[in-house]
C-alpha cells in the first residue's frame, strides 16, 4: 500500500532530517486491511532511528504529538483502529517540548512529591479532575 | 462573548512571544477585530530575557508577524529594565529556579511595556492546558492566594493593567491545528532551560490524563473556578512595592526582592517560603542557621483551609 508520511515538528531529525516519506507499506500476513496500529509499528521498526521514546509511547503515540490522516485528526476516525487507504498522507507533528519525553522524567513524576503530601493531596487531586460542579 | 472581554475603542497589548499560543492569538485577534469590527487598537509586545540561541530566534519570529499582521511591536528587554539578562542570572543562581525569576521579571516587564504603550489591556494566550497544570501547581504548592486568582479570565482589574487571557477554554491541540492549517508561522522550540522546571512535572500528568478522558483539563479549570476558601482564612493583603511602586502583598514586591538577592551575591533570596513580612532578613537568618543545621529542612506551609 503506497502511502505518504510527514513528519513535522522536530520530528524529521529522528528520520534522517527527511520531512516526506513516500513509503510502502505491507499489511499483517493474514489480514488484508492496515490500521494505524499496525503503521506505528511499522514505522518505529522501519524509519525512526533514534529516540523511539520521541514518538512511541506504549502502543500509541506519545502526548504531544498530532496525528492527521488525510488533514483529518486521526481521533475522529478511530484513533488506532484507523483504516489506511491506498495513497492517503498521514502527518505527525510534534508540538510539545522535546525534553518531556525523556524517560527518566516519565518514570518519576510522581516520585518528586513526597509520600507525605501524596496521600493529603491526592484525593483532592481525583475530585479536582473529576469536575467538582458535574 | 460571555466574559465581556473587550470593549470598542480600547488600546489592546498583544503579548507575542513568537510561539505557537501568542502567533494564534495575534492572528485571531487581528482577523476578529477587522472582521467584526470590534474597534481594538492592537499592538505586539514582546519580552527579551537575553537567552541566547532561543530568543534571539523568537523574536525574529515576532518581528516577521508584525510585517504579516500588520501590527506595531515593541521590544522590551530584561537588560535594560532590569540590569540583568537570563544568561546571567542562570550563571549566578545555577540551574534551579530560573523559572521564578523568569516569569517574575516577565510579568513587570509586560506591564511596564504595556504601560510604556498606553495600553488599557494586555492579552495573553495561556491556553486551557496552561491554566489547568497552574491550578494543578498552586494545589501542590498549598497556594492559596494564587489559586482563586489564577483562574479568572481576566485578572488585575484593580491593578495598572488588566491582563486577560482569551484562549482560557481551548485546548493546546486546537491551537497546533490551527496554526498547522492556517499555515501560521511561530517558533516551535521551548526554552532550553525549562527542563529543571516543577511545571513541566505537571504538565506530564495533564498529557496523559488528556490521553485517556479529554475533558479532564475542562474539569480542572472547572473546579479551579469553584473553590471557596473558608472566609477565617488569611489572605495575603495588596499594598505598593516600597521600592518601586508596583503591586504588591508584602513590603517589597517579588522583583525587587529577587533583584536584590541578584545583586547582593544571595540567589536563594525571595525563593522558597518567607514568614512574616521582612523576608530580607529573615532569609540571610536562616541561611546562616541553615549551615549549622545537618538534618533535611521540610518547608510545609498551610496557607489556610480549604473548604469546598
Amino acid at each position: 500500500m503506497q502511502l505518504t508520511l510527514e513528519f513535522g515538528g522536530g520530528l524529521e531529525l529522528l528520520c534522517q532530517s527527511s520531512k516526506i516519506h513516500n513509503v510502502d507499506v505491507k499489511p499483517n500476513p493474514g489480514e488484508d486491511k492496515l490500521t494505524m496500529r499496525d503503521l506505528l509499528a511499522w514505522v518505529k521498526s522501519n524509519l525512526i532511528k533514534e529516540r523511539p521514546e520521541m514518538f512511541m509511547k506504549g502502543d500509541s503515540v506519545r502526548p504531544g504529538l498530532l496525528v492527521l490522516v488525510n488533514d483529518c485528526d486521526w481521533e475522529l476516525c478511530g484513533s488506532l483502529d484507523t483504516e489506511l487507504e491506498e495513497k492517503d498522507v498521514v502527518v505527525f507533528y510534534l508540538y510539545l517540548a522535546w525534553w518531556l519525553a525523556s524517560v527518566c522524567r516519565v518514570t518519576t513524576s510522581v516520585e518528586f512529591i513526597s509520600p507525605y503530601i501524596l496521600s493529603t493531596v491526592l484525593p483532592i487531586v481525583q475530585s479536582l479532575v473529576a469536575g467538582v460542579c458535574d | 462573548m460571555d466574559n465581556n472581554l473587550f470593549k470598542p475603542g480600547e488600546r489592546v497589548a498583544v503579548a507575542a512571544s513568537g510561539g505557537k499560543d501568542s502567533t494564534v492569538l495575534a492572528y485571531v485577534m487581528s482577523e476578529l477585530n477587522r472582521r467584526h469590527n470590534y474597534g481594538l487598537d492592537l499592538f505586539l509586545l514582546s519580552v527579551d530575557e537575553g537567552i541566547t540561541g532561543y530568543r534571539d530566534d523568537s523574536l525574529e519570529t515576532v518581528k516577521r508577524n508584525e510585517i504579516e499582521y500588520g501590527l506595531p511591536l515593541k521590544v522590551v528587554s530584561y537588560k535594560d529594565l532590569y540590569g540583568w539578562t537570563m544568561d546571567e542570572i542562570v550563571k549566578t543562581i545555577g540551574l534551579k529556579n530560573n523559572c521564578t525569576f523568569c516569569g517574575v521579571f516577565r510579568r513587570q516587564a509586560l506591564d511596564r511595556g504595556a504601560a510604556l504603550l498606553k495600553a488599557d489591556k494586555l492579552v495573553t494566550g495561556h491556553n486551557a492546558d496552561d491554566i489547568a497544570e497552574t491550578v494543578l501547581l498552586n494545589i501542590l504548592r498549598g497556594d492559596i492566594a494564587r489559586l482563586s486568582r489564577c483562574t479568572f479570565i481576566t485578572t488585575g482589574e484593580d491593578g495598572p493593567i488588566p491582563r486577560c487571557k482569551p484562549f482560557k477554554y481551548t485546548y493546546e491541540k486546537e491551537i497546533v491545528m490551527y496554526a498547522y492549517f492556517k499555515k501560521l508561522d511561530y517558533f516551535s522550540t521551548e526554552c532550553i532551560y525549562s527542563p529543571n522546571a516543577y511545571r513541566g512535572f505537571a504538565r506530564e500528568f495533564i498529557k496523559d490524563l488528556e490521553r485517556m478522558r479529554p475533558r479532564a483539563i475542562l474539569d480542572i479549570i472547572r473546579s479551579g473556578e469553584n473553590f471557596r476558601t473558608a472566609t477565617s482564612t488569611k489572605m495575603p493583603e495588596q499594598g505598593t512595592c516600597e521600592r518601586c511602586g508596583y503591586i504588591s502583598s508584602q513590603k517589597l514586591c517579588k522583583a525587587c526582592l529577587l533583584l536584590e538577592g541578584l545583586n547582593r551575591g544571595l540567589p536563594k533570596l525571595g525563593i522558597g517560603r518567607a514568614r512574616g513580612t521582612n523576608g530580607l532578613n529573615k532569609r540571610v537568618e536562616q541561611r546562616n542557621l541553615r549551615s549549622e543545621r545537618t538534618g533535611s529542612n521540610i518547608e510545609s506551609k498551610q496557607c489556610g483551609t480549604l473548604d469546598f
